[in-house]
């Protein structure tokens, strides 16, 4: 049995950022890997993320883009609500899936939506938005700390790790519980710094779970240019170049958005 | 036959939709009734100075609400009304919620004071949680607000959003659709260049179809007895867009189903919250606003997330 997992999500084609995650993820003694879905998405060549999470062994749980792609369906079920917001979710989405194989297509329609493992005595769920909705966005800001000890007795969880917002965050709970969003390798968290970020998780022997989010340097600046090439919005771009985010804004509560420059 | 009678004939044939709750995620709080500082021409349920039909809820019943929706997990809480600033304790009340969950406030933004706002400013630093502002604005200028809420609202309105953004605050402005659909982007970019000459510099903006109900069904026309939302549309829709799927809320009459409906005797589900998370079956011409609109009431970031 492990006693030490990293968690990532929202790869979003940035297989720049997802090679350096899982070098520093060996790096760190992580015994197993595991991503939390929304492989494609807002990044360039999305086939190129495939070979280096089987390559690693990553254990892969399906996204709602992921099931999207898979499922070459119309849109993301990203559950933004704004046009704003769609509008560049759309251009992403039709890129995404005009560009991932059939093979590749196959493979997202076969992953499970959710994933339960023991880490010492704990009982994780690891799951894309929530345990109850594949596109749930739990922000730290908007999710109750009782709203999220019902998701765990209702699901029977120690640890709820998720992804979906973009921005990792932490909350103990009730009787030892925790939850964690473990944050995105696709794009900076809207903090004017470059780097992505993952998650580590430990059963310490001395009892307890540990956790801690790394921070991961990446070539940035080719997986902007490589994103100009294949012609990609440039607002997409400055994401990548600044840290901040520049699209899919409205769907940001206020304490969240207001961290941000737009 | 006459038409009235196919209507009801086509009505007897199809049942209303019935929705259950599958988690309280919502809880509306109808904080000042009906009593409101303006009395707009499109208000769907004829909020006033003069409209008493449903009073305040004091701080101590917010309170014994609160905790009473902790065991249900309940994840967001909203006021509304009537106008919730003209609450003695509508202040209070919101830095109470915020020790509980995040706390959003849908105001005409009208009578905003800077007291108020460093005092929520502070709690909101404080709290775990987001605050979130909605203000009601009806056009992007006074030709075309001001004839639907009332004579000088625009201008007042402006300077509660830029109070607003004084305080660090990030105004959600709600409009209702009174203009033609197709002038969405252009009546948006409108709003955007006006909400930026006030000091708004990154202006968050959510459209609203009407309700045509209250006096809104007098200003154009309510609905025809034929919107309704039947058994047979609910089949294979996505219950979750539905507002009465997550949400409930309480008025000082009980917990009535949705903030839309709660002049219609059949909303009231219960005294408790627990009592009120019963199936509801949609029988109102409101309802198929909701079913084509979806998420009509809740905020942009809850998403509109299926399950």
């Amino acid at each position: 049995m492990a006693t030490r997992i990293a968690c990532f999500g929202g790869v979003y084609s940035n297989y720049l950022a997802l090679g350096a995650a899982i070098r520093s993820a060996r790096d760190r003694g992580a015994e197993a890997i595991y991503c939390l879905g929304d492989l494609g998405a807002f990044g360039p060549h999305p086939d190129r993320a495939f070979p280096i999470l089987r390559e690693a062994g990553v254990h892969c749980i399906q996204g709602n883009y992921d099931h999207s792609v898979g499922h070459e369906l119309d849109d993301c079920r990203c559950g933004y609500t704004d046009p704003r917001d769609n509008y560049f979710a759309q251009i992403s989405f039709d890129y995404t899936l005009a560009n991932t194989s059939a093979a590749n297509r196959r493979w997202l329609q076969s992953l499970p939506p959710q994933m339960r493992l023991q880490l010492g005595p704990a009982k994780l769920l690891l799951c894309h938005g929530s345990p109850r909705k594949v596109n749930e966005f739990l922000w730290e800001s908007t999710t109750p700390t009782h709203f999220l000890d019902k998701l765990a007795d209702d699901h029977a969880a120690d640890l709820i790790l998720a992804t979906h917002t973009g921005i990792h965050w932490q909350r103990q709970l009730a009787r030892g519980r925790s939850f964690v969003n473990v944050g995105a390798l696709g794009r900076p968290e809207n903090d004017g710094r470059t780097n992505v970020w993952y998650t580590l998780v430990e059963h310490s022997p001395s009892g307890g779970l540990l956790v801690d989010f790394v921070p991961v340097e990446y070539d940035h600046l080719r997986l902007a240019r490589e994103m100009a090439a294949e012609r990609l919005p440039d607002e997409f771009q400055q994401t990548i170049l600044t840290g901040w985010w520049t699209t899919c804004l409205e769907v940001l509560p206020s304490k969240e958005r207001r961290r941000g420059r737009f | 036959m006459t038409s009235a009678s196919s209507i009801s004939a086509w009505h007897a044939s199809s049942p209303p939709g019935e929705v259950p709750i599958s988690h309280l995620d919502d809880l509306w709080f109808q904080v000042t009734g009906t009593l409101c500082n303006l009395s707009c021409r499109h208000c769907f349920i004829s909020c006033s100075p003069k409209n008493d039909a449903f009073g305040y809820l004091s701080l101590d019943e917010v309170r014994r609400r609160l905790e009473e929706s902790l065991p249900l997990g309940v994840k967001e809480y909203y006021y509304t009304g009537g106008e919730p600033f003209l609450h003695p304790d509508m202040t209070a009340i919101l830095c109470e919620t915020l020790r509980y969950g995040p706390a959003t406030v849908l105001t005409n933004g009208t009578i905003c004071k800077h007291e108020w706002l460093e005092t929520l400013a502070r709690a909101e630093a404080a709290s775990l949680y987001s605050l979130e502002f909605r203000v009601s604005l009806d056009g992007f200028s006074p030709e075309t607000n001001d004839p639907i809420r009332g004579e000088g609202t625009f201008e007042r309105a402006m300077r509660g959003v830029a109070m607003l953004v004084e305080h660090g605050f990030l105004p959600i402005i709600t409009a209702a659709r009174t203009w033609n659909d197709a002038r969405d982007a252009s009546v948006v970019a409108a709003f955007v260049e006006t909400l930026k000459s006030v000091g708004y510099k990154r202006p968050r903006i959510k459209i609203l179809p009407t309700l045509r109900l209250g006096a809104e069904s007098t200003r154009t026309h309510g609905y025809a007895d034929d919107e309704r939302v039947t058994r047979e549309m609910m089949a294979g829709f996505d219950a979750t867009q539905l507002i009465c799927e997550h949400s409930r809320t309480v008025t000082d009459r009980g917990v009535c189903v949705c903030p839309i409906l709660i002049e219609s005797p059949d909303a009231r589900l219960g005294d408790t919250l627990s009592e009120s998370l019963r199936p509801y079956e949609m029988r109102h011409g409101a309802c198929s606003t909701c079913y084509q609109h979806g998420a009509i009431c809740s905020n942009p970031s809850r998403g509109n997330g299926a399950r």
